[in-house]
């Protein structure tokens, strides 16, 4: 029993940190959400170099190989930076061929994925259809030894930066289509994140040959993506809780009213303690979730859906409480807060809310799977 | 990291459940509490005799000198199989520790094995009633007289007051010196004509807690604990040990509840179906059932922290905290879930599960009161784990 990073753990952490720390200042941050593609291309040559496209990806095909222990460590510290970038679509595309693709497709896409050379991102939620993880809404239609796609996907990240979708269909398979291909159309939507971009993209007609179609079914993607982004995505909402919390101890500390630093009242005081609370829980959640995905997959399952639920929950509420910490200053614009509170709703939202995925953990508590026993 | 036990503890979480599981002497009798503690004080002479009382303590003092880990792991089995607790258990868990990390030798040997065995009992003389989360500000005061002190004053919230030999005393020694520094931490012997107890009525009818008079009882001065005036450092350890060996025990009790209220709302019938089948209570039970392994979690992190840096920290309020927000959470969710029975309380024919949630209900309002208000751990963990100014 030792419920803490290790030393190799700890470094990875601390090299994100100040890596991050160092390049993304609030004035980059401002500058690339401010920009068209909101793509940072010069950030994202960095992080792929430190190698992080291919963190979680297979050795054999030029990934690091390490665990989801390692990957949480990274997407908390890309939270607490909010940096933008396409690393977690990227990460989620990568993770995808690496479960349900060929041998083909691995060898032919993921060196690619992990050096970063190539950006890929998955192309899921149907436009018009309710907003349910898991069940597609576009055909796969028979087209001689291939199939055509039509149709439009919605909330797809990243899709300026990524020359590749995975484009999921009802079916449950995913198919590989380039960005460039005859029949693709991406609309840029305006989406409450600004740090992180999404679009709509627009299949007409796009035929896609049988080599590009992933040979898995849906239960490839389920446990080994899809659980593992939702632990991703709920380790970024830990580090956008804990650089809110971060910011109004600072704060609460230096502003004074009535005489006294605020933080000296109770009502500031007592707040800063729940944010506190709900960013340690959310901590708690995410590792051992992402302890299960290395160690116990069998446990996966209900343990990442107490972890996407509760920091989906935190993720934006502690950023919230923020705002109400920091009073007026809060409410600007120019204060950072608001970017945090963006992404924290944002997620929030992405990959199954938290109603979503406590239905999950009722329905695994109630149908008679009991609650991890202590030790 | 590693979220799994090592052989040589998955061994000794088996050597404990199966001695529980041959020992177990089965359910309190439903009588009253002198019934209840003479069956306590049988189970703490077995646990006792097969070396389980004080397994924390070190072995040279009668203890076991387990690990942390094994301590949570015995904490969790005998609250999973709902072993009765011990009949001393503020000498256990208390009494004994500060007696080890503060007493003379002379005291170890008077006071230890008694506590062990059960023989005599031990209970906590520290609030006041106009000192409650200012504990410093006690007003019971102790005169020097020869070699003996002359105790005056009232304690209240007095656990097993009325079964105690021996009170952990704090009372004030020095008026003249800064509230923290006037206090000395005595043994008190309770068995004398200066001590009166009184049962406190609780608002679920019972008398748990006492109020306890001194009206110049005595105390001779070999009963001081750790020097005169250094009462307050004593109660601080007295304090500490009380979190951190009530955590794991705690976690399990709330994961039986919270079977128990997933069971209350299977055969509940709501809406043509059950009440599990209600999307609400659905979504409340989750996030009950989130919270209590984030509580788990977070539980093991902290002990990990404590056994590398040796001693617990100031994180442990966040515990005791949410411990008693959800166990609140619970009992409030289990009377929304029996809808108007939840009015039947123990006695009526009609009252759901023999009336045990209205009980829990009533009895858990004191969860945020008891052993540091919650109010008191924010101010805790903002003044500490934060860094926040202080108000005062």
């Amino acid at each position: 029993m030792y419920f803490d990073l290790t030393d190799e753990q700890q470094a990875i952490k601390s090299t994100a940190h100040d890596f991050l720390a160092s390049r993304f200042k609030s004035e980059r941050i401002r500058k690339i959400a401010a920009s068209e593609s909101g793509f940072d291309e010069a950030g994202w040559r960095e992080m792929a170099e430190l190698g992080w496209a291919g963190l979680a990806l297979p050795e054999e095909w030029g990934g690091q190989g390490l665990g989801i222990v390692e990957l949480a460590v990274l997407f908390e510290e890309m939270g607490y930076a909010l940096a933008p970038s396409p690393l977690l679509s990227n990460t989620i595309a990568g993770l995808a061929i690496a479960a349900a693709g060929s041998d083909e497709q691995r060898e032919r896409y993921l060196p690619q994925l992990a050096s970063g050379e190539l950006l890929a991102t998955p192309a899921l939620m149907d436009a018009g259809t309710p907003a349910e993880p898991g069940a597609f809404a576009m055909a796969a239609t028979e087209d001689g030894d291939g199939v055509v796609l039509d149709g439009e996907k919605t909330l797809v990240m990243d899709a300026a930066s990524a020359e590749l979708f995975l484009v999921a269909t009802a079916d449950g398979r995913r198919h590989l289509v380039e960005k460039g291909a005859t029949g693709v159309t991406v609309i840029p939507e305006e989406s409450i994140d600004l740090t992180r971009r999404l679009s709509s993209v627009r299949f007409e007609g796009v035929r896609v040959a049988p080599q590009n179609t992933l040979p898995g079914g849906a239960d490839d993607y389920f446990p080994p993506v899809f659980l593992r982004a939702c632990v991703a995505i709920a380790a970024e909402s830990t580090g956008v809780a804990q650089r809110a919390l971060d910011f109004s101890v600072a704060y609460a500390k230096d502003r004074q009213q009535f005489g006294r630093p605020i933080g000296a009242y109770q009502a500031v005081s007592h707040r800063c303690a729940q944010m506190l609370l709900e960013t340690e829980n959310s901590r708690s959640a995410v590792y051992g979730a992402a302890w299960a995905a290395d160690a116990e997959p069998e446990s996966l399952p209900l343990a990442a859906s107490m972890a996407k639920a509760y920091a989906s929950d935190a993720g934006w509420r502690v950023p919230d409480a923020a705002i109400q910490v920091h009073g007026g200053i809060g409410f600007t614009w120019e204060h950072d807060l608001h970017f945090f509170l963006k992404r924290g709703r944002a997620n929030a939202a992405t990959f199954g809310d938290a109603k979503w995925h406590r239905e999950r953990v009722a329905d695994a508590v109630l149908s008679g799977a009991t609650a991890p026993a202590v030790a | 990291m590693d979220l799994t036990l090592s052989p040589s503890e998955e061994e000794f979480r088996d050597e404990v459940r199966t001695w529980l599981e041959e020992n177990h002497p089965g359910p309190e009798p439903e009588a009253g509490l002198d019934e209840v503690m003479s069956f306590r004080r049988d189970w703490q002479r077995q646990l006792h005799e097969a070396g389980w009382a004080g397994i924390s303590w070190p072995q040279e003092y009668g203890g076991r000198g387990a690990t942390m880990i094994e301590q949570a792991i015995f904490a969790a089995e005998a609250t999973r199989q709902e072993a009765p607790p011990p009949a001393n258990v503020l000498g256990l868990a208390m009494g004994g520790p500060v007696v080890i990390a503060h007493g003379s030798d002379e005291q170890k040997a008077r006071y230890l094995e008694p506590i062990l065995t059960g023989e005599e009992i031990w209970c906590q003389g520290f609030s006041e009633p106009e000192s409650g989360s200012d504990l410093a500000s006690l007003k019971t005061r102790a005169v020097k007289d020869g070699d003996e002190w002359v105790v005056t004053g009232q304690k209240v919230w007095t656990t097993f007051a009325q079964y105690a030999k021996w009170c952990m005393l704090v009372a004030r020694t020095d008026p003249d010196a800064p509230k923290h520094q006037g206090l000395t931490y005595f043994l008190m012997d309770m068995k004398q004509e200066g001590v009166q107890t009184r049962p406190l009525v609780q608002i679920t009818g019972e008398g748990e807690f006492n109020e306890v008079f001194f009206e110049e009882a005595r105390v001779p001065d070999a009963n001081v604990v750790g020097g005169v005036g250094n009462g307050w450092a004593v109660a601080i350890t007295t304090l500490m040990n009380e979190r951190a060996g009530l955590a794991f025990g705690a976690i399990s009790q709330i994961q039986n509840s919270l079977g128990r209220l997933s069971k209350l709302a299977q055969e509940t019938p709501a809406n043509g179906g059950t009440a599990a089948e209600e999307p609400y209570f659905r979504q409340r039970i989750a996030q009950l059932y989130i919270e209590v392994e984030t509580m788990r979690l977070n539980a093991y992190r902290g002990l990990t922290k404590t056994m590398q840096s040796g001693i617990p920290g100031p994180e442990g309020s966040l515990g005791k905290w949410q411990w008693a927000d959800i166990n609140q959470d619970l009992t409030e969710l289990a009377l929304e879930i029996e809808g108007a029975y939840s009015l039947l309380m123990r006695g009526s024919d009609h009252a759901v599960a023999g009336g045990a949630w209205q009980y829990s209900f009533l009895r858990s309002r004191a969860n945020s009161i008891e052993g540091g208000t919650t109010d008191i751990l924010k101010n805790i963990i903002a003044e500490r784990v934060l860094g926040l100014p202080r108000l005062r």
